[in-house]
């Protein structure tokens, strides 16, 4: 589970010093779905670096699992990623000319998993992505985007991670496949009970999860759980 | 991150920029031929120069008259005096330690006359240890013997030059003839086998007679051109030279050495001056053989720093999965080590083909040495350390936020 504890962060250019977050507490507890919803400048992004471990806050309290994560050097940083977290982002950023099954392993390799096993994971994440298996040989540049999101969610999922960190996963796709995508995360957090925090500045993806978290300025602005949470309709994932 | 991941990493990695790795691996490949040629090529000079002289004859110190001294004429020259003599060379026979031979000479240019030839060519008096001081053999009858030396006989022995100016190239059954040198008749006892040019004076393009005959019939005196001095062995040969100086200076009366009537020549001096000019010009050529190979390690720079801009997002990537910095580090740095040292192996053949090439085909000699191998791949290694150090320090370093987000 997360806690964080009157998080604040300010950047410092040159003289100006500009204060991101204003001091935000909240947890999260193991099998949530949460969105943080919050317009550009808000302190999302800011907010999902130090939830990711790759920033620390300026003060406050981060506990993940319990463990205090606020002030760890930069190596420490880096096992807390490789161990509990598992990253997708808006531009997705495989690996290019490498294939799928490599693209997936490769948090594995930074463990010093075995070979055989990383396959036999990575094979176990991608079907719970929902990859058809006959892509999994495929270079990574000669997916479509739908898949090329699914191969990045795949490999978010496949070091067994404590949250998964999805920043703006939809922003490049078309509805239809941000769709497809969203039901993708909707699965594994009702089927698989995975923990998954979505970053958004959309209302209609925002609302695809349980619980929404808002964000403006750098202050907490609403945290509930009031809203009519939309289903996608992920029908390419049912076909089974 | 386990070796076997990286080098995969660093396969993959190179294989997808074939031309750029292949033309970054060609500078080293040149820097490296070319430091192992020249050296090579350097060191065949040196070999080849060192026999050159040790041809002459070995461990030799050669005594010559130095210039004539008069007061207020002009100077004779060197070699002109008139200051050796035959009990010079008897003293030194007698009194220097750590010698093998003496031997004498009287040597004039005259002009050899055959039946209806004639040649220029030098005209060596001396005795019969010469043949064994100067390494000299013959092809042909025999050399000066002791009587001849003695009794002071009209016989001469030809070199395999003059025996083909005079006789025709080639030319057999011309021992036993005669020819006149200076208006005496001399009977031709023998002819030299070839040696080839020795870099001071060519053995092949003379005429041997007793350097008794010699003294009477061409010089009309009793002194000495030259006396050859063999060491025992070319450690004493230094020690030979200073005997020999200071024997003669007490002989001639003179007190200060700088105004000796004579001149000593040590083959051991000569071929340390000459086999350090050698090593001048290896190292010179090895110089410029080393900052090609700087070059190249640039180029290897170059290519790195380019890798780690166009891969910024990868390496945010990476980090964002779980890389530390030594992780990304290390991938970087064999990455730029995987083709120097390759460069370097194939630069090694290729230069090592090179010098067997240009000394197979008589151009130069050539010796590729073990050491300058071990040199070449130790270097090449140490290249790629040191240049891809740089590119691979400042992709580790950097912000995993920033990277990710770069265009």
């Amino acid at each position: 589970m997360i806690e964080i504890k009157n998080i604040t962060k300010t950047y410092n250019t040159g003289d100006i010093a500009f204060q991101a977050l204003k001091g935000i507490s909240f947890s999260v507890e193991d099998g949530e779905f949460v969105a943080i919803m919050g317009p550009s400048g808000s302190g999302k992004s800011t907010l999902m670096h130090i939830l990711g471990a790759l920033d620390s806050p300026t003060s406050g309290k981060y506990f993940l699992d319990g463990k205090d994560v606020s002030k760890l050097s930069d190596d420490e940083l880096a096992d807390i990623r490789r161990d509990k977290i598992g990253f997708v982002f808006q531009s997705f950023n495989l690996l290019p000319r490498t294939t799928v099954i490599r693209n997936v392993s490769l948090p594995l390799v930074y463990k010093g998993i075995e070979d055989g096993e990383r396959i036999s994971r990575a094979q176990k994440a991608l079907k719970a992505s929902g990859l058809e298996e006959d892509h999994f040989l495929h270079l990574s540049n000669q997916l479509s985007g739908g898949q090329i999101q699914r191969v990045a969610i795949a490999r978010a999922l496949v070091n067994n991670p404590t949250i998964i960190l999805a920043d703006e996963p939809t922003g490049n796709l078309d509805t239809k496949t941000g769709d497809i995508v969203l039901g993708t995360f909707q699965k594994l957090n009702e089927e698989l009970g995975r923990t998954i925090i979505l970053i958004t500045h959309e209302s209609d993806v925002a609302e695809h999860a349980k619980r929404i978290i808002t964000i403006r300025d750098g202050l907490l602005l609403s945290d509930s759980k009031d809203h009519k949470r939309r289903i996608a309709h992920h029908d390419h994932l049912d076909r089974k | 991150m386990k070796i076997i991941d990286i080098l995969e990493e660093t396969y993959s990695a190179l294989s997808a920029n074939k031309v750029r790795t292949f033309l970054t691996m060609l500078g080293i490949v040149i820097g490296i031929a070319s430091v192992i040629a020249m050296m090579a090529i350097g060191t065949g000079a040196k070999d080849s120069i060192s026999s050159s002289i040790e041809s002459i004859g070995a461990n030799l110190v050669m005594v010559m008259p130095g210039a004539q001294r008069s007061f207020g004429g002009p100077s004779a020259g060197r070699g002109g005096a008139l200051s050796l003599t035959i009990e010079d060379a008897d003293a030194i026979g007698s009194q220097v330690s750590n010698i093998v031979n003496v031997v004498r000479e009287v040597t004039s240019r005259k002009q050899v006359v055959a039946t209806g030839t004639n040649t220029n060519t030098s005209i060596i008096g001396t005795e019969a240890s010469y043949m064994a001081v100067r390494n000299l053999n013959i092809d042909e009858g025999s050399f000066l013997s002791d009587q001849n030396i003695a009794s002071g006989a009209k016989v001469a022995v030809l070199g395999p030059t003059t025996r083909d100016d005079l006789f025709g190239a080639g030319a057999t059954g011309v021992v036993g003839q005669k020819i006149r040198i200076a208006g005496s008749e001399y009977n031709i006892i023998g002819i030299t086998t070839a040696k080839g040019g020795s870099g001071f004076s060519n053995s092949d393009d003379a005429v041997y007679i007793p350097y008794t005959t010699a003294q009477r019939y061409l010089s009309g005196n009793r002194y000495l051109s030259e006396i050859d001095v063999e060491a025992e062995s070319s450690d004493a040969s230094a020690q030979v030279q200073s005997d020999i100086t200071a024997l003669l200076l007490s002989r001639h009366n003179i007190t200060d050495p700088t105004k000796a009537d004579f001149n000593t020549l040590n083959q051991a001096d000569i071929i340390a001056t000459a086999s350090s000019v050698a090593g001048t010009f290896t190292s010179l050529l090895a110089a410029v053989a080393g900052i090609s190979l700087l070059v190249g390690g640039i180029g290897i720079m170059n290519m790195m720093l380019t890798t780690v801009t166009e891969r910024t997002r990868e390496i945010g990537l990476r980090k964002a999965i779980g890389a530390k910095k030594k992780d990304i580090n290390m991938q970087f740095l064999i990455e730029a080590v995987i083709p120097t040292f390759t460069g370097g192996v194939i630069g090694v053949i290729l230069g090592w083909l090179i010098s067997f090439s240009v000394a197979y085909l008589g151009i130069l000699q050539s010796q590729v040495s073990i050491s300058s191998v071990l040199l070449a791949f130790g270097v090449s290694a140490i290249i790629g350390i040191i240049f891809g150090y740089y590119p691979a320090q400042r992709a580790a370093g950097l912000n995993p936020i920033e990277a990710l987000r770069y265009e």
